[in-house]
């Protein structure tokens, strides 16, 4: 095969790509989760907030992703440097499946074992990190399993502003009309994708409460 | 006579509790003493569970005070009020992640007990309410529905509060595994003198667990009486009670004062 043939010559940049790919990945889905999940757990304690919330998540979700690149590239301190931009963009598409699912998870807890806990002297953030983010915790994951597998997808996209990442091989590879190197990309890409989700199933099940 | 029987350990002054426009409890006047049991009996909707939220103030009252020992229960902390006081409910309320040995020591445990009293506390009140300790280790799902609500009481009698609020909590199981239940919950009680608000639709429980039986009826209290009392009772809807459970009542209201 004259993929694998190329991918093996080049192994070290690929290698470097993936590196560089994993990295966006990882701290935007990190940073989505800090702002995610706090918001997730508010909106869920105060239903009046939900509808705002989780239908500005919905609308950042519909932008296209190299509209929000090309957006964002303009804004002083971020257009500097163009990985920040990169996470940013990335961060905010995370953020959807992250609030939602954390926001399900909290209200899908028997209200009758908060109350239990509530009127056994448990004060609020006992309840929450003893009782309610515990028992929340496998749908939470789920959904932070969700924003994995779409930032691996949408990371590819950050090599359009210079970022780099999986995506270089890929726009490289469309500009020399060269499958190799498109391959060359979209092999690993896919690769970490699978991984990751199987990675992330595998902790949710391990946390999951019985 | 108990000396603290002149201050009484709950009492309700004029509450009323409103939900929007719809009102829930009506000007309730109501004092349990130290030491009784006393039943809260009437059908769904008629303020029972309201009332017995009131009393660890999971509800503020929209009017009127709750006094427990003789203290306003909006005055001081809430959570040290909760945590002075049992609760029991149905759905039994028993957290799905801890196993029975967790659930039963929580309170004990957030009150910064050391764990060597904690542990020796949970063995000592699975003993006391028939659980064998080989079911310390195990989660809520492995229990029967009886086990379970052991461990509820368990749980409530944790670090020995003198007030027990329990709600409906051998309604969902069935009529063998209640009557032991309640055959037990006497003998507890006569040894543990606690003083207990118990909710239940089920005129016979109330007949055989209540020292007093509070009967209530669309937010509000209808007639407060022993369970021989109640009997005889003239009220009319106490009467149709009565009719309504039909024969055998004089014996479970025998047992229950026995």
């Amino acid at each position: 095969m004259n993929v694998f043939r190329f991918i093996w010559q080049n192994h070290g940049q690929v290698l470097e790509l993936t590196l560089e790919h994993l990295r966006l990945v990882g701290f935007s889905t990190l940073l989505a989760m800090l702002i995610g999940i706090p918001l997730g757990i508010a909106i869920a304690h105060r239903p009046g907030f939900n509808k705002p919330v989780l239908a500005s998540a919905n609308i950042i979700q519909t932008i296209p992703s190299l509209a929000l690149f090309g957006f964002l590239l303009p804004v002083p301190w971020l257009g500097e440097r163009v990985d920040r931009l990169a996470i940013l963009a990335l961060t905010l598409y995370a953020l959807l499946p992250i609030i939602r699912s954390t926001y399900t998870g909290i209200r899908g807890v028997d209200p009758a074992v908060v109350e239990a806990g509530r009127g056994m002297g448990l004060t609020e953030s006992q309840l929450l990190f003893q009782v309610e983010l515990p028992l929340a915790l496998s749908v939470i994951l789920s959904g932070v399993r969700v924003a994995v597998v779409i930032s691996v997808g949408l990371a590819t996209i950050a090599a359009a502003i210079g970022a780099g990442g999986l995506g270089e091989f890929i726009f490289r590879g469309l500009a020399m009309v060269d499958d190799r190197v498109i391959l060359a990309g979209a092999i690993p890409a896919a690769l970490l994708a699978l991984v990751a989700d199987f990675g992330v199933g595998w902790l949710e099940r391990l946390l999951q409460p019985r | 006579m108990h000396p603290d029987s002149a201050i009484p350990m709950i009492e309700f002054r004029d509450v009323s509790y409103r939900v929007a426009s719809t009102s829930v409890l009506s000007r309730l006047n109501l004092q349990v003493q130290s030491g009784e049991t006393l039943v809260l009996l009437g059908r769904s909707g008629s303020g029972k569970t309201t009332s017995l939220k009131l009393v660890n103030r999971l509800l503020a009252p929209t009017s009127g005070e709750i006094r427990v020992k003789g203290v306003s229960n909006a005055e001081g902390d809430v959570i040290r009020l909760r945590r002075s006081i049992g609760y029991v409910i149905q759905d039994v309320g028993l957290f799905p992640h801890f196993t029975v040995e967790r659930n039963i020591g929580l309170v004990p445990r957030i009150e910064g007990w050391p764990e060597e009293r904690v542990r020796a506390r949970v063995l000592e009140l699975m003993q006391m309410v028939g659980l064998s300790p080989e079911l310390r280790r195990r989660r809520p799902h492995e229990l029967s529905g009886g086990q379970r609500q052991r461990v509820g009481v368990a749980r409530a009698l944790a670090a020995d509060p003198e007030i027990l609020l329990m709600d409906e909590p051998f309604g969902a199981l069935d009529p063998l595994t209640r009557d032991e239940l309640q055959r037990e919950f006497i003998l507890l009680r006569q040894r543990l003198h606690k003083t207990v608000v118990f909710v239940t639709h089920d005129l016979r429980e109330a007949l055989r667990l209540g020292s007093r039986i509070a009967l209530m009826e669309a937010g509000r209290l209808v007639t407060v009486a022993d369970p021989r009392e109640f009997l005889r009772s003239a009220d009319p809807l106490a009467a149709a009670y009565v009719r309504a459970f039909g024969d055998g009542l004089e014996s479970a209201a025998n047992r229950g004062t026995a």
